[in-house]
């Protein structure tokens, strides 16, 4: 028994050696931060329309506070992360790092002192950047105003909180190589897979990821979950009951907005906020090849509502719903017909229960699209019956189950919110 | 079905899918509540659910059996305005007025859950409702001073 106990404990001590010799690497010397004139205008201009497409922002900034300055916290099952400052002040941001040290941090995971990274920093996707990418977004980064700002420590449970583990992790799930563009496809196509796969870390959200928070390499864009949100899937398995086509793709990430789809709610709202910084052609690119993943699909017919039995579910959709989504306020007040909703139709509830809990707020002086919160006058009981009519009606084809759930784990999140207020 | 309104229970007669705004002023006479938009978009039709401002227009009766509902008329009348209405009438806090009743909803909602709201919080707070002839610096005054009132009287009340 005790020889047992002995090589177990050998075997764990050469395994945490094993990783720590894995996981170590070098510092990179400090620099002083490059003066803006060391960089071309063009070079940093291209680096903000990457950073656009990188969706940097909305990580790197926390609520209130300076761009790219970090400190948004990050919800993971492992606990919350923390996202690091990239405003190049040399004491709390990357002032000191050297382009080789941002590049390291983008292909490998590793800082310039040599810490390993969370992939909660998808460098399982940035690796696949090219090297004038690289550089045009370390330009675009070193020029933006240095602010000073720490970020909380994160909150991981152990043994996540343990970096030398990140090691290990890599050895199972990440591998660093650049992007190979498919020979039989066309320049669009492949432009598309690059920013897809690549600097877009569409995956990040739109994969479902393992025990152990890598992406499912098997299930690439068939729909993940994100910071209590699901992001659906963008591939042949996407529930929109109107087919995507390349068109509406562009349109969609163009405006945060189309037609036939409705709005981009939740984390994909700020998605394509920022992506209004982004160029026609990659959008377009983006969307061609998103939409060949989709499969012919053909148009279906968008499924008619059927008659859901009467419930008070659906005396609340009468009251409270109806009057815009059943367009009878006319625009510019119209929320779009729920049987061409991808959140009714979704595998889960999760999504609906957001948004009709919380509503869509406000976003400052921008013309944007708005929704009243209904967790104030609904119960949870309520919200659950009105979700199971809507579905029941307009998305039969899936499950009533994991409804409350999902609206416990809303309400929960808007109590938050306003505790935060 | 029995709804409590301003402290009364008031038997109504009426769909459950009917949004409580219409019950106010069509049924119950309670016009202190507006129609703005009817669609939960610019706030004149605020009243309180269990202290909660809530948007009438869009909230059925249906979901209101055992909550308690107050009004503008329930904070006060002409000859005796509660704290926010008078404070609202002092700072002038009216343009055309129709976003008054409103405001002044959204805003005892706060107040009743946080008597000393910063700035900050005050204009979180009233986000939600609109005005469009530009009086919002007069309103947020009328809050502030209201805040400053109901502060006052609880201390006086201890």
């Amino acid at each position: 028994m005790r020889y047992v106990a002995l090589v177990l404990v050998a075997l764990a001590m050469l395994g945490t050696g094993g990783l720590v010799w894995l996981g170590w690497y070098p510092a990179i010397r400090p620099v002083q931060p490059p003066a803006r004139t060391s960089f071309p205008a063009a070079s940093i201009e291209r680096g903000a329309r990457l950073a656009a497409l990188g969706n940097c922002m909305s990580c790197h900034t926390a609520a209130g506070g300076a761009a790219f300055a970090g400190g948004r916290p990050l919800q993971t099952p492992f606990g919350t992360i923390y996202a690091s400052n990239i405003t190049p002040d040399p004491e709390s941001g990357i002032g000191a790092w050297s382009l080789a040290a941002f590049v390291r941090a983008l292909r490998q995971g590793v800082d310039r002192r040599g810490q390993q990274l969370y992939p909660a920093f998808p460098y399982d996707h940035f690796t696949k950047l090219t090297a004038a990418d690289d550089a045009d977004l370390y330009a675009f980064l070193m020029t933006r105003g240095a602010v000073r700002a720490g970020k909380p420590g994160n909150e991981l449970s152990f043994p996540f909180d343990h970096r030398f583990l990140i090691a290990g992790w890599k050895l199972l799930f990440f591998r660093a190589a650049p992007f190979r563009p498919d020979p039989a496809r066309d320049a669009q196509w492949n432009r598309g897979a690059y920013l897809v796969q690549g600097l877009a870390h569409c995956g990040a959200c739109h994969t479902p990821r393992n025990l152990l928070g890598a992406e499912e390499a098997g299930h690439m864009l068939s729909g993940g979950e994100v910071e209590g949100w699901y992001a659906y899937a963008v591939n042949g398995a996407s529930p929109a009951p109107v087919p995507w086509s390349a068109d509406s793709l562009y349109a969609f990430l163009r405006h945060g907005w189309q037609p036939q789809h409705g709005d981009a709610l939740g984390p994909m709202r700020e998605v394509t906020d920022e992506l209004a910084g982004a160029p026609d052609d990659d959008l377009r690119a983006i969307a061609v090849y998103i939409a060949s993943g989709l499969g012919k699909g053909a148009m279906r017919p968008v499924p008619a509502p059927i008659a859901a039995p009467a419930s008070s579910g659906e005396t609340l959709y009468q009251g409270a719903c109806a009057d815009c989504h059943e367009k009878r306020g006319g625009p510019p007040f119209a929320g779009i017909d729920l049987a061409r909703s991808s959140a009714t139709h979704a595998p889960n509830a999760i999504d609906l229960a957001n948004i009709i809990t919380g509503g869509i707020p406000a976003s400052g002086e921008e013309r944007a699209p708005i929704m009243p919160g209904f967790g104030v006058v609904l119960t949870g009981r309520q919200t659950t019956e009105l979700i199971a009519w809507l579905r029941a009606r307009f998305g039969a084809a899936h499950p009533r189950d994991g409804i409350a759930e999902a609206v416990q784990a809303a309400r929960a999140k808007t109590g938050q919110l306003e505790a935060a207020r | 079905m029995i709804l409590n309104i301003n402290g009364q229970q008031q038997t109504v007669d009426a769909d459950p899918d009917t949004p409580l705004l219409y019950v106010l002023r069509g049924e119950l006479g309670l016009n202190g509540a507006k129609y703005g938009c009817g669609l939960g978009q610019c706030g004149a039709c605020t009243v309180l659910v269990d202290n909660r401002a809530a948007f009438s227009c869009i909230t059925p009766v249906a979901v209101l059996a055992d909550k308690r509902i107050v009004t503008l008329e329930g904070l006060g009348s002409a000859d005796n305005p509660g704290p926010l209405q008078h404070a609202f009438i002092e700072e002038q806090a009216a343009q055309c007025g129709y976003c008054t009743a409103g405001m002044i909803m959204r805003a005892e909602g706060l107040l009743r859950r946080n008597n000393q709201p910063a700035e900050a919080e005050i204009r979180a707070a009233m986000q939600p409702n609109l005005c469009r002839c530009g009086t919002h610096m007069r309103i947020l005054r009328a809050v502030r001073r209201a805040a400053a009132v109901i502060r006052k009287n609880a201390e006086a009340g201890q």
